[in-house]
């Protein structure tokens, strides 16, 4: 029982680790990227599924540039 | 080789070339302080290590994951992970973040190891100094292989990104056989810059096929995107400096 108990929270750990590996990676200090990343995607999405696939094409790069102009600016705020 | 072949082996031998940097400034500050034989020990099993990683998750990757779902969702992550070392690169060229100063943490973990008390036995391992040669270069490995493997399983072409990795490894880790303490002279950010583009590029290409756009030109459209991205960057930095120099002369008078 002991045993089983010590790897039940061998692996609750290593979830836990993976998770956190995974949050400081992608969102870390700048949630602001991954919450653009996502509305890159819902729009591209969007765009597709009404048939402006060719709008789609200046409009991802468009929001890209966006968010990183708009993270750097929050960042120089926070310098 | 097609253009996207020649900036995916660039992009991830660019990307390894830094996380080298960061690393042997770690390895140089031990086998200087505490010898180096643990830490080339520490330094091996942690690229053996890696090397299992990319071998184990790599083919599974290609093999078991439909490539329209694997680029929706690795373009997501190259898409953020591209952005958040441009913004970094960015700060750091405006003046507004300090740039990564390699002789500082040189110093740093000299000081550091230094403090951890004397070497041990000639013939005894160094426990210390192959443990933080280990997580030294297995941390900023760890980056290198999820660039690999993201980059690399994406284009279907894992082994030229393997091939890049390892030649950027082989290249660094000859000049820092050499110069040992002056990686300091690395351009560091030009480089990160140079990696956040590719990556962006990439990430934007791969999500926005995997979501249904037909990019003109198909891969073509990977360098054109680096060019856009690049310029933005670029005029982006020019208007933080301007900012900044403003904000001093303000503050002056």
């Amino acid at each position: 029982m002991p045993e089983q108990a010590g790897d039940a929270s061998l692996v609750r750990r290593s979830l836990v680790a993976f998770g956190r590996f995974w949050w400081d990676f992608l969102v870390g200090d700048t949630p602001e990227l991954f919450v653009g990343m996502l509305v890159v995607v819902g729009v591209v999405v969007l765009l597709v599924h009404l048939g402006a696939r060719d709008a789609a094409i200046g409009v991802a790069p468009a929001l890209v540039i966006a968010l990183l102009v708009g993270s750097s600016l929050r960042g120089r705020q926070g310098a | 080789m097609s253009s996207a072949s020649i900036v995916l082996a660039v992009a991830v031998f660019l990307a390894s070339a830094v996380e080298m940097v960061e690393a042997l400034t770690i390895v140089a500050a031990v086998g200087v302080t505490r010898g180096w034989r643990s830490a080339l020990e520490g330094v091996g099993v942690a690229i053996v290590v890696l090397a299992v990683l990319v071998a184990a998750l790599g083919p599974a990757l290609v093999h078991f994951v439909p490539l329209g779902a694997l680029r929706i969702v690795i373009g997501a992550v190259l898409l953020v992970f591209g952005l958040q070392w441009l913004r970094k690169a960015v700060l750091r060229a405006s003046g507004y973040k300090a740039k990564h100063d390699e002789d500082a943490i040189f110093a740093k973990q000299v000081s550091l190891l230094s403090a951890e008390g004397p070497e041990p036995q000639r013939r005894a391992r160094d426990t210390t100094a192959f443990t933080v040669a280990f997580k030294g270069v297995f941390l900023e490995g760890l980056e290198v292989v999820i660039i690999v493997l993201t980059l690399g399983s994406t284009a279907h072409n894992l082994g030229l990104a393997a091939v890049a990795a390892g030649a950027a490894v082989v290249v660094v880790g000859g000049i820092g056989a050499v110069v040992a303490r002056q990686l300091a002279g690395v351009p560091e950010n030009a480089l990160k810059t140079a990696v956040g583009l590719m990556l962006v590029s990439f990430g934007t290409f791969w999500s926005g096929e995997g979501l249904g756009i037909h990019w003109p030109g198909s891969d073509l459209t990977i360098p054109v995107l680096v060019g856009l991205y690049g310029l933005a960057t670029w005029l982006l930095v020019a208007g933080l400096r301007r900012s900044r120099t403003r904000t001093a002369e303000a503050s002056l008078a």
